[in-house]
Protein backbone atom coordinates (compact mmCIF):
# COMPACT_ATOMS: atom_id res chain seq x y z
CA UNK A 1 0.00 0.00 0.00
CA UNK A 2 1.06 3.07 -0.78
CA UNK A 3 0.55 6.34 1.20
CA UNK A 4 0.08 9.75 0.87
CA UNK A 5 0.82 12.20 3.21
CA UNK A 6 0.48 16.00 2.67
CA UNK A 7 2.14 18.37 4.69
CA UNK A 8 1.82 22.61 5.28
CA UNK A 9 4.95 24.82 5.49
CA UNK A 10 3.32 27.00 7.98
CA UNK A 11 4.80 29.73 10.55
CA UNK A 12 6.89 28.33 13.49
CA UNK A 13 4.56 27.27 16.77
CA UNK A 14 6.63 29.12 18.74
CA UNK A 15 6.79 32.44 16.49
CA UNK A 16 5.31 35.16 17.72
CA UNK A 17 2.48 36.49 15.46
CA UNK A 18 2.74 40.02 14.45
CA UNK A 19 -0.14 41.55 12.13
CA UNK A 20 0.71 43.84 9.58
CA UNK A 21 0.06 47.19 10.53
CA UNK A 22 -1.45 47.84 6.85
CA UNK A 23 -4.25 44.86 7.92
CA UNK A 24 -3.93 42.69 5.06
CA UNK A 25 -2.61 39.56 6.38
CA UNK A 26 0.04 38.27 8.98
CA UNK A 27 3.59 39.16 8.44
CA UNK A 28 5.68 36.53 7.31
CA UNK A 29 8.15 37.83 6.14
CA UNK A 30 11.67 36.86 7.75
CA UNK A 31 10.18 34.52 10.57
CA UNK A 32 10.69 31.09 11.08
CA UNK A 33 8.74 28.46 9.21
CA UNK A 34 8.27 25.11 10.14
CA UNK A 35 6.12 21.60 9.21
CA UNK A 36 3.05 22.04 10.61
CA UNK A 37 2.89 19.64 13.80
CA UNK A 38 0.24 17.63 12.67
CA UNK A 39 1.83 17.23 9.85
CA UNK A 40 4.54 15.56 11.66
CA UNK A 41 2.80 13.35 13.39
CA UNK A 42 0.88 12.32 10.12
CA UNK A 43 4.65 11.61 8.30
CA UNK A 44 5.73 9.86 11.35
CA UNK A 45 2.24 7.73 11.41
CA UNK A 46 3.09 7.00 7.93
CA UNK A 47 6.62 5.70 8.54
CA UNK A 48 5.83 3.63 11.30
CA UNK A 49 3.33 1.74 8.88
CA UNK A 50 5.77 1.55 6.78
CA UNK A 51 8.22 0.24 9.28
CA UNK A 52 5.44 -2.14 10.55
CA UNK A 53 5.35 -3.65 6.51
CA UNK A 54 1.87 -1.88 6.03
CA UNK A 55 2.96 0.58 3.96
CA UNK A 56 5.29 -0.04 0.89
CA UNK A 57 6.18 3.68 0.10
CA UNK A 58 5.13 7.24 1.62
CA UNK A 59 5.00 9.82 -0.70
CA UNK A 60 5.22 13.60 0.78
CA UNK A 61 3.29 16.64 -0.88
CA UNK A 62 3.13 20.06 -0.59
CA UNK A 63 1.41 22.59 -2.27
CA UNK A 64 2.17 26.36 -1.99
CA UNK A 65 5.56 28.29 -2.29
CA UNK A 66 8.65 26.81 -3.73
CA UNK A 67 10.25 27.36 0.04
CA UNK A 68 7.68 24.58 0.76
CA UNK A 69 10.54 22.46 -0.69
CA UNK A 70 12.41 22.93 2.80
CA UNK A 71 9.19 20.75 4.21
CA UNK A 72 9.56 18.47 2.05
CA UNK A 73 13.07 17.65 2.48
CA UNK A 74 12.50 17.33 6.49
CA UNK A 75 9.54 14.91 5.72
CA UNK A 76 12.02 12.46 3.20
CA UNK A 77 15.04 13.59 6.37
CA UNK A 78 12.11 11.51 8.72
CA UNK A 79 12.23 8.72 6.75
CA UNK A 80 9.32 9.83 3.72
CA UNK A 81 10.48 7.96 0.33
CA UNK A 82 9.52 10.38 -2.55
CA UNK A 83 7.92 14.32 -2.44
CA UNK A 84 6.26 16.07 -4.82
CA UNK A 85 5.81 20.17 -4.48
CA UNK A 86 3.05 21.94 -6.31
CA UNK A 87 4.06 25.29 -6.78
CA UNK A 88 0.73 27.41 -6.47
CA UNK A 89 1.66 30.33 -5.29
CA UNK A 90 4.47 33.11 -5.57
CA UNK A 91 3.62 34.81 -2.43
CA UNK A 92 3.99 33.72 0.60
CA UNK A 93 1.26 36.09 2.04
CA UNK A 94 -1.03 34.09 -0.15
CA UNK A 95 -2.57 31.34 1.72
CA UNK A 96 -3.98 28.51 -0.60
CA UNK A 97 -7.18 27.55 0.58
CA UNK A 98 -8.32 23.84 1.48
CA UNK A 99 -10.82 23.55 -0.94
CA UNK A 100 -7.86 24.37 -3.95
CA UNK A 101 -5.93 22.01 -1.84
CA UNK A 102 -8.20 19.49 -1.84
CA UNK A 103 -9.18 19.41 -5.68
CA UNK A 104 -5.50 19.64 -6.34
CA UNK A 105 -4.24 16.52 -3.50
CA UNK A 106 -7.49 14.83 -5.98
CA UNK A 107 -5.48 14.73 -9.17
CA UNK A 108 -2.78 13.68 -7.66
CA UNK A 109 -5.07 10.59 -5.31
CA UNK A 110 -6.34 9.79 -9.03
CA UNK A 111 -2.83 9.60 -10.46
CA UNK A 112 -0.41 7.70 -7.37
CA UNK A 113 -3.44 5.68 -6.61
CA UNK A 114 -2.90 5.49 -2.86
CA UNK A 115 -4.28 2.94 -0.37
CA UNK A 116 -4.52 5.80 2.42
CA UNK A 117 -4.08 9.24 2.32
CA UNK A 118 -2.72 10.88 6.00
CA UNK A 119 -3.61 15.09 6.94
CA UNK A 120 -3.01 16.92 9.71
CA UNK A 121 -6.25 17.67 11.27
CA UNK A 122 -5.60 20.97 11.27
CA UNK A 123 -2.96 23.58 10.14
CA UNK A 124 -2.17 26.09 12.78
CA UNK A 125 -1.63 29.05 10.49
CA UNK A 126 -5.41 29.14 8.69
CA UNK A 127 -6.73 27.07 11.63
CA UNK A 128 -9.27 25.42 9.08
CA UNK A 129 -9.50 22.04 9.72
CA UNK A 130 -11.06 20.97 6.45
CA UNK A 131 -8.62 19.81 4.25
CA UNK A 132 -8.76 15.87 4.85
CA UNK A 133 -12.72 15.73 4.77
CA UNK A 134 -12.73 17.99 1.85
CA UNK A 135 -10.45 15.64 -0.23
CA UNK A 136 -12.75 12.65 1.07
CA UNK A 137 -15.61 14.47 -0.13
CA UNK A 138 -14.04 14.71 -3.58
CA UNK A 139 -12.62 11.21 -3.90
CA UNK A 140 -16.13 10.09 -2.52
CA UNK A 141 -14.26 8.14 0.32
CA UNK A 142 -14.50 7.35 3.96
CA UNK A 143 -13.08 9.93 6.11
CA UNK A 144 -11.34 9.62 9.86
CA UNK A 145 -10.72 12.66 11.91
CA UNK A 146 -9.05 13.15 14.70
CA UNK A 147 -7.58 10.47 15.12
CA UNK A 148 -5.60 9.23 18.17
CA UNK A 149 -4.84 5.65 17.50
CA UNK A 150 -5.18 3.96 13.98
CA UNK A 151 -5.17 0.15 13.56
CA UNK A 152 -5.38 -1.20 9.56
CA UNK A 153 -6.57 -4.16 8.68
CA UNK A 154 -7.13 -5.76 5.21
CA UNK A 155 -9.29 -3.35 3.66
CA UNK A 156 -10.45 -1.96 7.14
CA UNK A 157 -9.03 0.85 9.36
CA UNK A 158 -10.07 1.26 13.00
CA UNK A 159 -9.91 4.87 14.19
CA UNK A 160 -10.43 6.16 17.30
CA UNK A 161 -11.12 9.79 17.61
CA UNK A 162 -11.00 12.42 19.51
CA UNK A 163 -14.42 14.20 19.94
CA UNK A 164 -15.85 16.46 21.99
CA UNK A 165 -17.93 13.96 24.09
CA UNK A 166 -14.43 11.87 24.64
CA UNK A 167 -12.90 8.88 22.40
CA UNK A 168 -15.15 7.60 19.44
CA UNK A 169 -13.82 4.71 18.00
CA UNK A 170 -15.15 3.94 14.03
CA UNK A 171 -14.28 1.30 11.47
CA UNK A 172 -13.78 3.20 7.83
CA UNK A 173 -13.31 1.10 4.43
CA UNK A 174 -9.95 2.06 2.56
CA UNK A 175 -8.73 4.13 0.79
CA UNK A 176 -9.67 6.66 3.32
CA UNK A 177 -8.53 9.56 4.40
CA UNK A 178 -7.75 9.95 7.85
CA UNK A 179 -6.67 13.24 10.17
CA UNK A 180 -4.61 13.06 12.73
CA UNK A 181 -4.21 14.24 16.07
CA UNK A 182 -1.85 14.99 18.65
CA UNK A 183 -1.57 12.39 21.21
CA UNK A 184 -1.16 9.49 17.79
CA UNK A 185 2.54 9.05 18.56
CA UNK A 186 5.34 11.39 19.28
CA UNK A 187 7.04 12.31 15.96
CA UNK A 188 11.19 11.47 15.47
CA UNK A 189 13.81 13.62 15.05
CA UNK A 190 15.58 13.88 11.61
CA UNK A 191 18.90 12.11 12.24
CA UNK A 192 21.93 14.27 10.18
CA UNK A 193 22.83 11.40 7.81
CA UNK A 194 19.61 10.89 7.25
CA UNK A 195 19.04 14.46 6.45
CA UNK A 196 21.71 14.32 4.09
CA UNK A 197 20.40 11.46 2.91
CA UNK A 198 17.13 12.87 2.45
CA UNK A 199 19.12 15.55 -0.21
CA UNK A 200 18.91 12.43 -3.07
CA UNK A 201 15.88 11.34 -2.58
CA UNK A 202 13.18 12.10 -5.36
CA UNK A 203 11.21 15.78 -5.36
CA UNK A 204 9.37 16.40 -8.22
CA UNK A 205 8.38 19.62 -8.83
CA UNK A 206 4.92 20.71 -10.40
CA UNK A 207 2.37 23.67 -10.96
CA UNK A 208 -1.21 23.75 -9.98
CA UNK A 209 -1.70 24.25 -13.80
CA UNK A 210 -0.61 20.55 -14.17
CA UNK A 211 -3.37 19.26 -12.67
CA UNK A 212 -5.85 21.90 -13.72
CA UNK A 213 -6.95 23.62 -10.74
CA UNK A 214 -7.96 26.68 -10.51
CA UNK A 215 -6.40 28.35 -7.02
CA UNK A 216 -8.11 31.58 -6.48
CA UNK A 217 -9.46 32.14 -3.41
CA UNK A 218 -13.06 32.11 -2.07
CA UNK A 219 -12.83 33.50 0.63
CA UNK A 220 -11.74 37.63 0.00
CA UNK A 221 -9.72 38.70 2.78
CA UNK A 222 -11.09 42.05 4.09
CA UNK A 223 -9.22 42.90 6.72
CA UNK A 224 -6.85 41.08 9.51
CA UNK A 225 -6.41 42.55 13.11
CA UNK A 226 -5.31 42.10 16.28
CA UNK A 227 -7.71 40.13 18.65
CA UNK A 228 -9.08 42.88 21.41
CA UNK A 229 -6.62 43.66 24.32
CA UNK A 230 -7.33 42.30 27.59
CA UNK A 231 -6.89 45.02 30.32
CA UNK A 232 -3.70 44.53 32.48
CA UNK A 233 -4.66 42.47 35.59
CA UNK A 234 -2.98 42.76 39.41
CA UNK A 235 -1.10 39.94 41.37
CA UNK A 236 -2.59 39.21 44.58
CA UNK A 237 -0.72 38.69 47.86
CA UNK A 238 -2.92 35.57 49.19
CA UNK A 239 -5.35 33.08 48.89
CA UNK A 240 -7.94 35.82 51.16
CA UNK A 241 -7.08 38.72 48.88
CA UNK A 242 -7.83 36.44 45.86
CA UNK A 243 -11.34 35.18 47.09
CA UNK A 244 -12.20 38.69 48.50
CA UNK A 245 -10.96 40.26 44.89
CA UNK A 246 -13.50 37.49 43.18
CA UNK A 247 -16.47 38.20 45.94
CA UNK A 248 -15.84 41.95 44.68
CA UNK A 249 -16.09 40.93 41.37
CA UNK A 250 -19.36 39.16 41.71
CA UNK A 251 -17.36 36.08 40.24
CA UNK A 252 -17.76 33.54 43.07
CA UNK B 1 -32.67 34.39 2.75
CA UNK B 2 -32.94 30.70 4.27
CA UNK B 3 -30.31 29.19 6.86
CA UNK B 4 -30.28 25.24 7.27
CA UNK B 5 -28.57 24.78 10.38
CA UNK B 6 -27.14 21.01 11.95
CA UNK B 7 -28.17 20.57 15.40
CA UNK B 8 -25.98 19.41 17.86
CA UNK B 9 -27.76 15.99 18.50
CA UNK B 10 -26.27 13.38 20.95
CA UNK B 11 -27.91 9.84 21.39
CA UNK B 12 -30.70 11.35 20.34
CA UNK B 13 -30.87 14.42 22.40
CA UNK B 14 -30.18 17.84 21.97
CA UNK B 15 -27.16 19.92 22.85
CA UNK B 16 -29.81 22.92 23.86
CA UNK B 17 -26.54 25.41 24.26
CA UNK B 18 -24.80 25.01 21.63
CA UNK B 19 -27.68 24.42 18.91
CA UNK B 20 -29.45 27.82 20.34
CA UNK B 21 -26.09 29.76 20.34
CA UNK B 22 -25.45 28.90 16.84
CA UNK B 23 -29.24 30.03 16.00
CA UNK B 24 -28.17 33.26 17.29
CA UNK B 25 -25.44 33.35 15.17
CA UNK B 26 -28.06 33.38 12.17
CA UNK B 27 -29.97 36.21 13.60
CA UNK B 28 -28.68 38.62 10.18
CA UNK B 29 -28.69 35.83 7.96
CA UNK B 30 -32.44 34.98 7.42
CA UNK B 31 -34.74 31.87 8.22
CA UNK B 32 -33.57 29.27 10.34
CA UNK B 33 -34.60 25.85 9.62
CA UNK B 34 -33.15 23.83 12.38
CA UNK B 35 -31.67 20.09 11.02
CA UNK B 36 -32.41 17.19 13.81
CA UNK B 37 -30.56 14.09 12.63
CA UNK B 38 -30.21 10.80 14.50
CA UNK B 39 -30.78 7.06 14.60
CA UNK B 40 -33.58 8.57 17.31
CA UNK B 41 -34.24 12.52 17.07
CA UNK B 42 -38.18 13.18 17.03
CA UNK B 43 -37.62 14.02 20.92
CA UNK B 44 -34.48 16.52 19.95
CA UNK B 45 -36.82 18.17 16.71
CA UNK B 46 -39.38 18.86 19.71
CA UNK B 47 -36.77 20.89 21.71
CA UNK B 48 -35.26 22.67 18.83
CA UNK B 49 -38.44 23.79 18.12
CA UNK B 50 -38.61 25.84 21.01
CA UNK B 51 -35.56 27.42 20.50
CA UNK B 52 -36.79 31.30 19.84
CA UNK B 53 -36.01 32.08 16.06
CA UNK B 54 -36.26 28.68 14.67
CA UNK B 55 -38.81 29.06 11.85
CA UNK B 56 -39.50 25.05 10.93
CA UNK B 57 -37.50 22.14 12.68
CA UNK B 58 -36.71 19.08 10.01
CA UNK B 59 -36.27 15.38 11.52
CA UNK B 60 -34.21 13.21 10.19
CA UNK B 61 -33.92 9.51 11.44
CA UNK B 62 -32.02 6.78 10.26
CA UNK B 63 -29.86 3.90 11.81
CA UNK B 64 -27.29 5.54 9.46
CA UNK B 65 -27.72 8.92 11.32
CA UNK B 66 -27.10 7.34 14.69
CA UNK B 67 -23.54 8.26 15.33
CA UNK B 68 -23.26 11.46 13.04
CA UNK B 69 -20.60 9.58 10.76
CA UNK B 70 -19.42 12.42 8.38
CA UNK B 71 -20.68 10.43 5.16
CA UNK B 72 -24.15 9.51 5.61
CA UNK B 73 -24.57 13.06 7.42
CA UNK B 74 -22.75 14.93 4.80
CA UNK B 75 -25.10 13.11 1.90
CA UNK B 76 -28.08 13.89 4.05
CA UNK B 77 -27.33 17.59 4.43
CA UNK B 78 -26.01 18.18 0.73
CA UNK B 79 -29.72 16.40 -0.55
CA UNK B 80 -31.49 19.25 1.37
CA UNK B 81 -28.89 21.96 0.33
CA UNK B 82 -30.65 23.58 -3.14
CA UNK B 83 -33.46 25.59 -0.34
CA UNK B 84 -30.71 26.96 1.13
CA UNK B 85 -27.82 29.81 0.90
CA UNK B 86 -26.60 29.29 4.32
CA UNK B 87 -25.48 26.00 5.75
CA UNK B 88 -24.30 26.01 9.50
CA UNK B 89 -23.78 24.35 13.26
CA UNK B 90 -21.93 25.21 16.17
CA UNK B 91 -18.43 24.51 15.88
CA UNK B 92 -18.35 21.22 17.41
CA UNK B 93 -15.77 18.52 16.69
CA UNK B 94 -19.34 16.37 14.65
CA UNK B 95 -19.79 19.86 12.75
CA UNK B 96 -16.01 19.92 12.03
CA UNK B 97 -16.29 16.48 11.18
CA UNK B 98 -18.94 16.73 9.11
CA UNK B 99 -18.98 20.00 7.41
CA UNK B 100 -15.98 20.74 5.05
CA UNK B 101 -17.26 17.33 3.67
CA UNK B 102 -20.88 18.92 2.41
CA UNK B 103 -18.53 22.19 1.76
CA UNK B 104 -16.85 20.20 -0.92
CA UNK B 105 -19.40 18.55 -2.33
CA UNK B 106 -20.95 21.78 -2.88
CA UNK B 107 -17.97 22.93 -4.24
CA UNK B 108 -18.07 25.52 -1.90
CA UNK B 109 -15.24 26.90 0.78
CA UNK B 110 -16.04 26.44 4.65
CA UNK B 111 -15.75 28.95 6.58
CA UNK B 112 -14.67 27.49 10.36
CA UNK B 113 -14.96 28.79 13.37
CA UNK B 114 -16.56 32.11 12.57
CA UNK B 115 -16.58 34.03 15.56
CA UNK B 116 -19.03 37.16 14.08
CA UNK B 117 -21.32 37.94 11.76
CA UNK B 118 -20.57 41.10 9.72
CA UNK B 119 -23.39 40.86 6.99
CA UNK B 120 -24.84 37.85 4.73
CA UNK B 121 -21.58 37.05 2.95
CA UNK B 122 -18.90 38.38 5.56
CA UNK B 123 -17.32 36.43 8.82
CA UNK B 124 -14.94 37.08 11.44
CA UNK B 125 -12.63 34.26 12.46
CA UNK B 126 -9.71 33.88 14.43
CA UNK B 127 -6.59 32.46 12.77
CA UNK B 128 -3.13 31.55 14.35
CA UNK B 129 -4.32 30.53 17.54
CA UNK B 130 -6.61 33.90 17.75
CA UNK B 131 -3.85 35.99 17.61
CA UNK B 132 -5.08 37.41 14.46
CA UNK B 133 -8.93 37.72 13.33
CA UNK B 134 -9.85 38.00 10.47
CA UNK B 135 -12.33 39.49 8.69
CA UNK B 136 -13.52 37.34 5.29
CA UNK B 137 -15.97 37.69 2.24
CA UNK B 138 -17.38 34.61 0.66
CA UNK B 139 -17.35 34.83 -3.09
CA UNK B 140 -19.58 31.44 -3.06
CA UNK B 141 -23.17 31.30 -3.92
CA UNK B 142 -23.73 28.89 -0.80
CA UNK B 143 -21.94 29.74 2.69
CA UNK B 144 -21.31 27.05 4.74
CA UNK B 145 -20.19 28.36 8.56
CA UNK B 146 -19.70 26.85 11.67
CA UNK B 147 -20.32 29.10 14.85
CA UNK B 148 -17.60 29.53 17.29
CA UNK B 149 -20.50 29.33 19.94
CA UNK B 150 -18.45 30.78 22.93
CA UNK B 151 -18.48 34.29 21.44
CA UNK B 152 -22.47 33.95 20.75
CA UNK B 153 -24.74 34.50 23.91
CA UNK B 154 -27.88 31.38 23.39
CA UNK B 155 -31.11 32.19 21.74
CA UNK B 156 -33.85 31.87 24.26
CA UNK B 157 -36.80 29.32 24.53
CA UNK B 158 -40.53 29.70 24.14
CA UNK B 159 -40.87 29.08 20.48
CA UNK B 160 -42.91 26.39 19.29
CA UNK B 161 -41.92 25.88 14.93
CA UNK B 162 -43.48 23.27 12.96
CA UNK B 163 -41.86 19.80 12.85
CA UNK B 164 -41.95 17.86 9.52
CA UNK B 165 -39.69 14.78 8.87
CA UNK B 166 -37.81 14.46 5.99
CA UNK B 167 -36.33 11.39 3.99
CA UNK B 168 -33.00 10.24 4.24
CA UNK B 169 -30.44 9.28 1.77
CA UNK B 170 -29.23 5.87 1.10
CA UNK B 171 -26.34 5.36 3.48
CA UNK B 172 -22.87 5.23 1.01
CA UNK B 173 -22.05 2.45 4.05
CA UNK B 174 -18.22 3.55 3.57
CA UNK B 175 -17.89 3.34 8.03
CA UNK B 176 -19.40 2.30 10.80
CA UNK B 177 -19.59 2.73 14.32
CA UNK B 178 -17.74 0.75 16.60
CA UNK B 179 -17.79 1.98 20.15
CA UNK B 180 -17.80 5.57 22.46
CA UNK B 181 -15.93 5.89 25.51
CA UNK B 182 -17.33 9.00 27.25
CA UNK B 183 -16.72 9.26 30.93
CA UNK B 184 -19.92 9.97 32.85
CA UNK B 185 -20.02 13.19 34.84
CA UNK B 186 -22.05 14.98 36.98
CA UNK B 187 -20.00 18.72 36.21
CA UNK B 188 -21.34 21.42 34.06
CA UNK B 189 -20.64 20.84 30.18
CA UNK B 190 -16.78 22.65 29.96
CA UNK B 191 -18.07 24.88 27.23
CA UNK B 192 -21.14 26.59 28.84
CA UNK B 193 -19.89 26.16 32.21
CA UNK B 194 -20.09 29.46 33.96
CA UNK B 195 -16.97 28.37 35.67
CA UNK B 196 -13.95 26.51 34.80
CA UNK B 197 -10.89 25.45 37.18
CA UNK B 198 -8.41 24.08 34.96
CA UNK B 199 -4.89 22.15 35.61
CA UNK B 200 -1.61 21.72 33.45
CA UNK B 201 1.67 20.17 33.56
CA UNK B 202 2.17 21.71 37.14
CA UNK B 203 -0.51 19.56 38.69
CA UNK B 204 2.14 16.54 38.23
CA UNK B 205 -0.16 13.29 38.29
CA UNK B 206 -3.18 12.51 37.86
CA UNK B 207 -4.15 11.68 41.46
CA UNK B 208 -3.18 15.53 42.17
CA UNK B 209 -5.20 16.17 39.71
CA UNK B 210 -8.24 15.43 42.33
CA UNK B 211 -6.81 19.12 43.89
CA UNK B 212 -8.24 20.88 40.28
CA UNK B 213 -11.50 18.77 40.91
CA UNK B 214 -12.64 19.54 44.32
CA UNK B 215 -12.29 23.34 43.90
CA UNK B 216 -14.30 22.32 40.59
CA UNK B 217 -16.55 21.03 42.69
CA UNK B 218 -16.48 23.35 45.40
CA UNK B 219 -17.18 26.38 42.76
CA UNK B 220 -19.80 23.94 40.81
CA UNK B 221 -17.54 24.78 37.94
CA UNK B 222 -16.02 22.33 34.80
CA UNK B 223 -12.47 21.20 34.82
CA UNK B 224 -10.77 22.07 32.02
CA UNK B 225 -7.06 20.77 31.53
CA UNK B 226 -3.76 22.08 29.24
CA UNK B 227 -2.67 20.16 26.72
CA UNK B 228 0.84 18.75 28.79
CA UNK B 229 -1.87 17.96 31.36
CA UNK B 230 -3.77 15.77 28.99
CA UNK B 231 -0.77 14.35 27.18
CA UNK B 232 0.87 13.59 30.70
CA UNK B 233 -2.44 11.20 31.36
CA UNK B 234 -3.33 13.26 34.38
CA UNK B 235 -6.64 14.31 32.70
CA UNK B 236 -9.11 13.35 29.43
CA UNK B 237 -8.47 14.45 26.10
CA UNK B 238 -12.00 15.98 26.27
CA UNK B 239 -11.00 18.40 29.06
CA UNK B 240 -8.44 19.98 26.70
CA UNK B 241 -8.37 23.72 26.74
CA UNK B 242 -6.79 25.35 23.83
CA UNK B 243 -6.29 26.23 19.67
CA UNK B 244 -7.03 22.33 19.03
CA UNK B 245 -9.11 21.63 22.43
CA UNK B 246 -12.17 23.37 23.32
CA UNK B 247 -12.88 26.81 23.42
CA UNK B 248 -14.22 28.47 26.68
CA UNK B 249 -15.60 31.76 27.87
CA UNK B 250 -17.11 31.01 31.23
CA UNK B 251 -17.00 34.14 33.48
CA UNK B 252 -14.34 32.77 35.84
CA UNK B 253 -11.42 30.72 34.36
CA UNK B 254 -8.79 29.54 37.22
CA UNK B 255 -5.64 28.31 35.92
CA UNK B 256 -3.63 26.19 38.11
CA UNK B 257 0.07 24.67 36.85
CA UNK B 258 -0.19 26.53 33.30
CA UNK B 259 2.07 28.14 31.40
CA UNK B 260 0.31 30.17 29.41
CA UNK B 261 1.32 28.85 26.02
CA UNK B 262 -0.13 30.79 22.86
CA UNK B 263 -2.14 27.54 22.21
CA UNK B 264 -3.61 27.33 25.39
CA UNK B 265 -4.57 31.16 25.61
CA UNK B 266 -6.29 30.28 22.52
CA UNK B 267 -9.32 28.46 24.12
CA UNK B 268 -9.70 30.46 27.14
CA UNK B 269 -8.88 34.29 26.43
CA UNK B 270 -11.97 35.43 26.44
CA UNK B 271 -13.14 34.38 29.76
CA UNK B 272 -14.34 37.27 31.24
CA UNK B 273 -12.33 37.03 34.50
CA UNK B 274 -9.36 35.08 34.51
CA UNK B 275 -6.90 33.57 37.77
CA UNK B 276 -3.85 32.22 37.20
CA UNK B 277 -2.42 30.19 40.34
CA UNK B 278 1.70 29.56 39.34
CA UNK B 279 4.67 29.67 41.22
CA UNK B 280 6.76 31.20 38.60
CA UNK B 281 5.81 34.83 38.52
CA UNK B 282 7.55 35.10 34.62
CA UNK B 283 4.39 32.44 33.37
CA UNK B 284 2.86 34.03 30.48
CA UNK B 285 -0.20 33.38 31.94
CA UNK B 286 -0.20 36.12 34.33
CA UNK B 287 -0.38 38.24 31.09
CA UNK B 288 -3.64 37.83 30.36
CA UNK B 289 -4.91 36.97 34.41
CA UNK B 290 -6.62 39.99 36.30
CA UNK B 291 -5.95 38.10 39.16
CA UNK B 292 -2.54 36.75 39.48
CA UNK B 293 -1.10 34.26 42.71
CA UNK B 294 2.44 33.48 42.73
CA UNK B 295 2.22 30.61 45.11
CA UNK B 296 2.84 26.66 45.00
CA UNK B 297 -0.76 25.23 43.25
CA UNK B 298 -0.33 22.37 46.46
CA UNK B 299 -0.60 25.14 49.19
CA UNK B 300 -3.17 27.54 46.98
CA UNK B 301 -5.66 25.35 45.94
CA UNK B 302 -6.43 23.61 49.14
CA UNK B 303 -6.60 27.02 50.69
CA UNK B 304 -8.83 28.28 48.51
CA UNK B 305 -11.25 24.95 48.30
CA UNK B 306 -11.63 25.17 52.11
CA UNK B 307 -12.01 29.15 52.16
CA UNK B 308 -14.54 29.68 49.48
C1 LIG C 1 -0.04 22.16 17.22
C2 LIG C 1 -0.13 22.41 18.69
C3 LIG C 1 -1.37 22.52 19.27
C4 LIG C 1 -1.50 22.73 20.63
N1 LIG C 1 -2.73 22.83 21.17
C5 LIG C 1 -2.86 23.07 22.49
C6 LIG C 1 -4.14 23.22 23.10
O1 LIG C 1 -5.18 23.11 22.44
N2 LIG C 1 -4.20 23.45 24.44
C7 LIG C 1 -3.07 23.57 25.22
O2 LIG C 1 -3.19 23.77 26.43
N3 LIG C 1 -1.87 23.43 24.66
C8 LIG C 1 -1.72 23.17 23.33
N4 LIG C 1 -0.47 23.01 22.80
C9 LIG C 1 0.69 22.90 23.72
C10 LIG C 1 1.24 24.24 24.20
O3 LIG C 1 2.17 24.72 23.26
C11 LIG C 1 1.97 24.03 25.55
O4 LIG C 1 2.98 23.07 25.39
C12 LIG C 1 1.04 23.58 26.67
O5 LIG C 1 -0.11 24.41 26.74
C13 LIG C 1 1.78 23.62 27.99
O6 LIG C 1 0.98 23.11 29.02
P1 LIG C 1 1.22 23.55 30.54
O7 LIG C 1 1.10 25.01 30.63
O8 LIG C 1 0.36 22.71 31.38
O9 LIG C 1 2.71 23.04 30.78
P2 LIG C 1 4.05 23.87 31.00
O10 LIG C 1 4.29 24.83 29.91
O11 LIG C 1 5.10 22.86 31.30
O12 LIG C 1 3.76 24.74 32.30
C14 LIG C 1 3.63 24.21 33.58
C15 LIG C 1 3.51 25.39 34.53
O13 LIG C 1 3.23 24.92 35.85
C16 LIG C 1 3.94 25.74 36.76
N5 LIG C 1 4.10 24.95 37.98
C17 LIG C 1 4.84 23.83 38.15
N6 LIG C 1 4.72 23.37 39.40
C18 LIG C 1 3.88 24.21 40.05
C19 LIG C 1 3.38 24.28 41.38
N7 LIG C 1 3.69 23.35 42.29
N8 LIG C 1 2.56 25.30 41.69
C20 LIG C 1 2.23 26.25 40.78
N9 LIG C 1 2.67 26.22 39.52
C21 LIG C 1 3.50 25.23 39.16
C22 LIG C 1 5.23 26.08 36.07
O14 LIG C 1 5.77 27.28 36.61
C23 LIG C 1 4.76 26.24 34.62
O15 LIG C 1 4.43 27.59 34.33
C24 LIG C 1 -0.34 22.82 21.43
C25 LIG C 1 0.92 22.73 20.85
C26 LIG C 1 1.03 22.52 19.49
C27 LIG C 1 2.38 22.42 18.88
N1 LIG D 1 -0.93 23.81 1.20
C1 LIG D 1 -0.94 22.57 1.69
N2 LIG D 1 -0.03 21.66 1.28
C2 LIG D 1 -0.04 20.40 1.78
N3 LIG D 1 -0.92 19.96 2.67
C3 LIG D 1 -1.85 20.82 3.12
C4 LIG D 1 -1.92 22.16 2.66
N4 LIG D 1 -2.95 22.77 3.28
C5 LIG D 1 -3.50 21.85 4.09
N5 LIG D 1 -2.84 20.67 4.00
C6 LIG D 1 -3.13 19.42 4.73
O1 LIG D 1 -4.41 19.53 5.33
C7 LIG D 1 -4.30 19.53 6.76
C8 LIG D 1 -5.38 20.43 7.36
O2 LIG D 1 -5.22 21.76 6.93
P1 LIG D 1 -6.38 22.84 7.03
O3 LIG D 1 -7.60 22.22 6.43
O4 LIG D 1 -5.88 24.00 6.22
O5 LIG D 1 -6.53 23.16 8.48
C9 LIG D 1 -2.87 19.91 7.04
O6 LIG D 1 -2.46 19.42 8.29
C10 LIG D 1 -2.15 19.22 5.88
O7 LIG D 1 -2.05 17.83 6.10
Amino acid sequence: MKVLVPVKRVIDYNVKVRVKADGTGVDLANVKMSMNPFDEISVEQAIRLKEAGQADEVVVVSIGVKQSQETLRTALAMGADRAILVVASDDVHNDIEPLAVAKILKAIVDEEQPGLVLCGKQAIDNDMNATGQMLAALMGWSQATFASEVEIAGDKAKVTREVDGGLQTIEVSMPTVITVDLRLNEPRYASLPNIMKAKKKPLEEKSASDYGVDVANRLEIVKTAEPAERVAGITVGSVDELIAKLKEAGAV
Amino acid sequence: MAVLLLAEVTDGNLAMDATAKAVAACEKLGEVTVLVAGASAAAAGDAAAKIDGVAKVLVAEDASLGHRLAEATAALIVSLADDYEHIVAPATTDAKNVMPRVAALLDVMVISDASGVVDADTFERPIYAGNAVQTVKSKDAKKVITFRTSTFDAAGEGGSAPVETVGVTADPGLSSWVEDKVAESDRPDLTSAGIVVSGGRGVGSEEDFALIEKLADKLGAAVGASRAAVDSGYAPNDWQVGQTGKVVAPNLYIAAGISGAIQHLAGMKDSKIIVAINKDEEAPIFQVADYGLVADLFQALPELTEKL
